[in-house]
């Protein structure tokens, strides 16, 4: 049984069919990327995934159980975390309390338990302490969320979403905003996460950062799937080339956006 | 004496006020510009039941708590439906009903309010002035120190989550909706218990007392001590309401004078006088930068 299973979802935002019946499995340990050009709906995939929006269609299965439509609190509790496209810090708070605030579980969060101190957790210190370790903020830990760079931002986001230890990571363009000389530490650290066992879906729109990290790439274009397979098989596929350059693009520009030749 | 005592339990209540709304306003960053109808609320209930039922004052207090505290609740389940513009305006709104629900709801004693509310006793005593200050003061320290604890609970940590950001918190797994909902609860129901003590303290509660003008002083106590600060809310609390006292010539001109302030405040100090960053706070932290120093390099 796959981990997740997204059946004929569908998304619609008044006459605009954002997500027209998508299919896509993710098996569990597997690095899953969505690519597409922009508007193509990677983020509204996500989104219904993570429970942001209700789908108007299709079912969503999260270990076998039909969870489409369920607020995001929930499918925290049952292990998907998230980034966003935006980094969305809590910014006048902390970076070890951003990530301390995250690591509460679903039993201290919703019941009297929340009334408890946050210093007698000793556990969730110790995972705080990890995670700063793990990401390279231990020298940033005692400042506020507001006053970091966006590389920093975007690393503070995959810790505070790793500090439960959720089932299934999703990344919403990760290296979006940072430099060049950013993004190879940054697909050094979702590399690890993964290897660590972490089931991760990538949603990004530098198409060689997703193509370098998957096993498998799902490609969207204007809210249909249509292809899907290896990276490698993706790379070259005539489709996905017209989708990113336009039909007419793809036979005169002699290049692959995507990497290699086309 | 016996004036400054008077000044002080005027001051003591505004600080419960302000407090209590500093949880909603300051920890959730939700807009509320009701307070003083949940003050007017308890005020009420308490008067009602010690003149028109005998009950006795300590009864009228975990009364006057409840019933604020229930609609805070239905505040705070009718702010998940509105945005925070919306809800500024319902909240604004609310006073103005409220205030029309004492004048024209028989129970509540109609437009000339109710009179001669029994003085509390504590046995065969009788309250003083000093007895009213000492459970202000004891009101203030219980909902300062629930303050402070929530600052330290996982609940805290949660609110100042929801107020920098709904939709990341909600994607951590906070319960964003219950927790508003708690806030705006709680924050009621420590203006409704201070209620309880204001209508005797004044001996009558007329509905005007309870209008749109008394929430905006108690938020504007709030933003000039600063947000999100229970000291901040002590402080605005302890200058805002001692400021009619000191300069009476200005009396009437209180709501002239909050306003400038106000507008001072946000554009030169937006943190408040006791916020982060703010210059009270930064001369305190020059001043003590000494001491620290000292203590740090004396005698081992």
């Amino acid at each position: 049984m796959a981990l997740l299973e997204v059946e004929r979802l569908t998304v619609r935002f008044g006459g605009l069919v954002a997500l027209d019946a998508i299919d896509l499995a993710v098996e569990e340990g597997q690095f899953v990327s969505v690519i597409g050009p922009n508007g193509a709906g990677k983020t509204t995939l996500f989104n219904a995934i993570a429970g942001a929006i209700r789908p108007s269609e299709g079912l969503v299965r999260f270990r076998g159980r039909e969870v489409q439509g369920s607020p995001s609190a929930r499918m925290s509790h049952l292990g998907v975390r998230r980034s966003f496209q935006v980094a969305r810090p809590f910014a006048s708070m902390t970076v070890r309390e951003n990530i301390r605030v995250a690591a509460a579980d679903k039993a201290v969060l919703q019941s009297l338990r929340c009334l408890g101190l946050r210093s007698r957790d000793r556990g969730i210190a110790e995972r705080v302490d990890e995670l700063l370790e793990t990401f390279g903020l231990v020298g940033l830990a005692e400042r506020k969320a507001g006053e970091l760079n966006m590389g920093e931002l975007r690393r503070l986001e995959i810790a505070r979403a790793l500090s439960s230890r959720p089932s299934l990571l999703l990344l919403d363009e990760p290296a979006a905003g940072i430099g060049a000389d950013g993004i190879g530490p940054l697909a050094q650290l979702i590399r690890g996460v993964h290897r660590s066992g972490l089931t991760v879906m990538l949603v990004e729109h530098y198409v060689g950062f997703a193509l370098s990290l998957s096993d498998r790439v799902v490609v969207l274009d204007e809210g249909r799937k249509i292809a899907e397979g290896r990276p490698e098989e993706v790379r070259h596929d005539e489709r996905v080339i017209a989708a990113y350059l336009g039909k007419e693009g793809s036979r005169s520009a002699g290049t692959n956006p995507l990497g290699g030749s086309a | 004496m016996s004036y400054l005592i008077v000044v002080g339990v005027t001051i003591a209540i505004y600080a419960v006020l302000a407090v209590a709304l500093n949880m909603v306003v300051g920890y959730v960053g939700q807009p509320n510009l009701a307070q003083s109808a949940f003050l007017g609320l308890g005020a009420y209930f308490a008067a009602v039941l010690s003149t028109r039922y005998h009950l006795g004052f300590w009864w009228t207090i975990p009364i006057a708590f409840g019933v604020a505290g229930i609609a805070g609740f239905v505040l705070g389940a009718i702010s998940l439906r509105l945005r925070e513009d919306f809800l500024a305006i319902t909240t604004i709104g609310l006073n103005f009903v409220m205030v029309a629900v004492f004048q024209y709801v028989p129970f509540f004693g109609g437009a000339v309010g109710i009179y001669s509310i029994p003085v509390p006793t504590i046995g065969a005593h009788h309250f003083g002035n000093l007895d009213y200050l000492i459970l202000a003061a004891l009101m203030l320290a219980l909902v300062v120190g629930v303050s402070k604890y929530l600052e330290r609970s996982w609940l805290g940590a949660s609110l100042w989550a929801i107020r920098d950001d709904e939709s990341a918190a909600a994607s951590v797994g906070i319960p964003v909706a219950s927790y508003k909902v708690a806030a705006f609860t709680l924050s009621a129901a420590f203006a409704g218990m201070v209620g309880s003590l204001y209508a005797p303290f004044l001996s009558a509660v007329t509905p005007t007392s309870f209008g749109f003008t008394e929430s905006v002083v108690i938020l504007s106590m709030l933003i000039f001590g600063g947000l999100g600060k229970v000291r901040g809310a002590l402080l605005g609390a302890l200058v805002l309401g001692a400021l009619p006292e000191a300069f009476r010539f200005i009396s009437n001109f209180r709501l002239l004078t909050y306003g400038v302030i106000l507008l001072l405040m946000l554009r030169f100090q937006p943190q408040g006088l006791a916020g982060d960053a703010s210059a009270v706070s930064r001369l305190v932290g020059r001043l003590a930068s000494p001491l620290r120093k000292s203590r740090d390099h004396g005698p081992a």
